[in-house]
């Protein structure tokens, strides 16, 4: 490979200027307010403020609220990431096999990917809301004390399913894609062998998705992380008793309730350290360990 | 060619009546609030009202949200200079407001550089002392007041075998009635509940005349200790507590979400602000009217108003705050204000406009109307009942919010809810003034 040389030495800086511009307009900026914000204490309405060095980080990491809130983030993750990848998993082996109407159903089967995530949240919202919800008076007409009003782990459970709901169409879409990239004849090679429906899935199928899956899986988490505040806020609020608040909830939470900025700031920060160690971590050792064909 | 002249003519004329319009423009004094549906109209329509009845001022409302995204948007305009003329802010934000020191106006102060006396004997007392500094400043204008009632529906209470002329006293009469309702059948649970912390916590203490917290429940200084790990709280939650395990009291939510219940006709029993009365009217219920509940021995006191008042921020230009003089005593009027009273359900404001609406008959005609009015100014306010004010109110009120959950979900009982919650918004409010 030969290095390429413009010949002219300005041009270069002037295309890549609106990317650089976006970046440091919309990322590096906020993100030195937010470090800066992350070493003073200020009353919200920014009329006295004061350089406490680390005093906000040592407040939030010693902080059982925190702790706790860390390890919601880390079950509603996971749960929602797996919950939306094994469902989008079925649907598109599903749709692999319909003949007749496979565009329609994929169409269909997209739609939801369209939904804003705070609407998401409203509309899981009325069907399982204990005063109004369809479906909390169905279940609990038929036994089941339905009430995620009071009980975290339904509350829980709620949003995971919402969050993860609303990611189906995207998995879906990728997993189609995935399977189509899939060389029939493996399959019927195997199907010759007399391997059957399960065993060609879990033995051929399944690995040669791994690309695909391993991808989706760093976009899961990054979306169940980030993109999903307006689902808790339209649907919990991060409560009853904090069972539903994630880190990201609860920098809102802090921030802009409680106008306590500069907690908010730092565990901004800190979430950033996170979400950067995160990403490394799967980038350098998983990704090792996926097959790409 | 005649039709291109006059179109000249028109646009040349449009173009000086624009300069001509310019030229005599009125100030524009931004209102930012939080009212929505029918307040929302009241509001739009007491600014046109006054924009009409003078040419050197504009009010213009703007709805900014929530009352806390409301309050948000206000500190956040304030911090990039951009602060609105006015802002409405809800009664847990008055300590928030109250903390900046020097960037409010107080309410007195605006109206005296319009050239306008401010008397406060023209005010209810129970709302001048929540707007009132410790000095007797007053520093907001109220302009939307409310009060906690009871409110029951009349059928469950025949179907249960109860009086429906006879809503319950007291809170011990309130459980029982609520365990009747349940175990007769007439309706699936019998008592809930809006807004614990206002309602249970705040107004509770005023009512029954008991502390909320140290320092006159922040009134006379923002350093306060909670004191609502007390007897009374704990019997009284602990009660609800033990109603919630088997559903005779059912939780809605953190703010008046529990209303729904009530209109369903889920739940018989519903203590919720007076200006949740609309709704009720709405939803077409065979529904009763009674005073706030109390414990024998201790109250009733009187209530604290909840609601919204507007604030004014400092460095405005004089002539701004003369308009927002004018806009004021607009609203103190007595027929603006009796109107207020008698759309919206909110409390009047001033003594006139009170005294005027009951001479005019209106609560014969709508009986339980005046029951928020006679709470609030049944008796004097003690140290215990002239209101609630932390600079971080709504950060307390989650706190003990959470508390109650894990309470009502069981996982602990009221005294060690309340002991918990105590501790941790003490912690908070001790932050929060360190500041």
């Amino acid at each position: 490979m030969q290095p390429v040389v413009f010949p002219n030495k300005i041009l270069p800086y002037l295309l890549l200027a609106p990317q650089i511009v976006l970046t440091v307009v919309f990322f590096f900026w906020p993100a030195s307010q937010a470090l800066y914000q992350s070493v003073l204490r200020e009353d919200p309405f920014g009329l006295k403020s004061g350089f406490v060095g680390l005093a906000n980080f040592r407040a939030v990491l010693s902080n059982p609220d925190y702790l706790h809130s860390l390890k919601v983030t880390v079950v509603f993750s996971l749960s929602t990431a797996l919950l939306s990848m094994a469902v989008a998993l079925l649907l598109a082996t599903a749709a692999d096999r319909v003949v007749r109407g496979k565009n329609i159903y994929r169409t269909l089967l997209i739609w939801p990917y369209a939904v804003a995530p705070a609407v998401a949240g409203m509309l899981w919202l009325f069907m399982f809301n204990p005063a109004m919800g369809t479906f909390a008076y169905m279940l609990r007409r038929n036994g089941v004390a339905w009430d995620p009003l009071l009980n975290g782990d339904q509350a829980m459970a709620l949003v995971i399913v919402a969050a993860a709901w609303k990611q189906i169409s995207y998995n879906f879409l990728f997993f189609v894609a995935g399977l189509q990239a899939i060389p029939k004849s493996l399959i019927e090679a195997a199907s010759i062998d007399g391997a059957r429906g399960a065993r060609r899935f879990w033995t051929i199928v399944f690995p040669l998705l791994a690309p695909t899956t391993f991808f989706l899986l760093v976009v899961n988490t990054v979306y169940a992380f980030f993109d999903t505040f307006g689902i808790i806020h339209a649907v919990t609020g991060g409560g009853p008793a904090k069972a539903t608040e994630t880190l990201v909830y609860k920098v809102y939470n802090d921030g802009f309730v409680n106008l306590n900025l500069g907690s908010s700031a730092a565990q901004s920060v800190i979430l950033m350290v996170i979400v950067v160690a995160l990403t490394a971590f799967q980038f350098r050792f998983v990704e090792k360990r996926v097959h790409y064909s | 060619m005649f039709r291109h002249l006059n179109w000249t003519v028109v646009v040349a004329s449009a173009f000086s009546a624009g300069l001509a319009s310019n030229a005599l423009a009125a100030t524009e004094l931004s209102w930012w609030h939080a009212m929505t549906g029918a307040n929302n109209e009241v509001v739009d329509k007491l600014a046109k009202e006054f924009n009409d009845s003078q040419s050197a001022y504009k009010v213009v409302p703007v709805f900014k949200g929530t009352y806390p995204e409301t309050l948000n948007a206000g500190i956040a305009a304030f911090r990039s200079k951009q602060a609105p003329a006015i802002l409405q802010v809800f009664d847990a934000g008055s300590g928030v407001m109250l903390g900046a020191e020097g960037a409010m106006l107080p309410v007195a102060d605006v109206l005296k550089k319009g050239g306008f006396e401010f008397n406060k004997d023209q005010y209810l007392p129970g709302i001048v002392a929540y707007y009132s500094k410790a000095d007797g400043t007053m520093l907001s204008f109220p302009y939307n007041s409310s009060s906690p009632i009871l409110y029951y529906n009349k059928d469950a209470f025949t179907k249960a075998g109860l009086d429906a002329d006879k809503p319950p006293k007291t809170w011990p009469e309130v459980f029982d009635a609520a365990k009747k309702i349940k175990a007769s059948g007439a309706s699936a649970c019998g008592f809930t509940s809006t807004w614990l912390t206002w309602i249970q916590t705040e107004n509770f203490a005023a009512w029954n005349n008991v502390p909320y917290g140290t320092n006159e429940n922040g009134l006379a200084g923002l350093d306060v200790e909670l004191k609502i790990d007390a007897p009374l709280f704990v019997q009284h939650f602990q009660a609800i507590a033990d109603l919630a395990k088997d559903g005779t009291f059912r939780y809605g939510g953190r703010t008046s979400e529990a209303k729904q219940l009530f209109m369903s006709g889920e739940c018989a029993i519903l203590t919720e602000s007076s200006g949740g009365l609309g709704d009720i009217i709405k939803s077409g219920l065979n529904y009763g009217i009674g005073q706030l509940p109390y414990y024998e021995g201790n109250g009733p006191q009187n209530t604290i108003p909840g609601g919204a008042s507007l604030w004014v921020f400092g460095g405005k230009s004089d002539d701004e705050y003369k308009g927002i003089a004018e806009f004021f005593n607009f609203l103190s009027k007595t027929e603006i204000q009796a109107r207020l009273h008698q759309v919206s359900g909110y409390l009047p404001v001033t003594l006139a406009a009170y005294e005027e609406t009951k001479k005019s008959g209106f609560y014969e005609k709508n009986p339980g109307r005046e029951t928020p009015i006679l709470q609030m100014m049944g008796k004097a306010p003690t140290e215990n009942s002239k209101g609630v004010r932390l600079v971080n109110l709504p950060q307390v009120r989650d706190i003990l919010n959470e508390e109650f959950e894990a309470m009502l979900a069981g996982q602990k009982d009221a005294q060690a809810a309340l002991t918990e919650g105590t501790k941790k918004a003490n912690a908070a409010i001790a932050a929060a003034i360190g500041n």
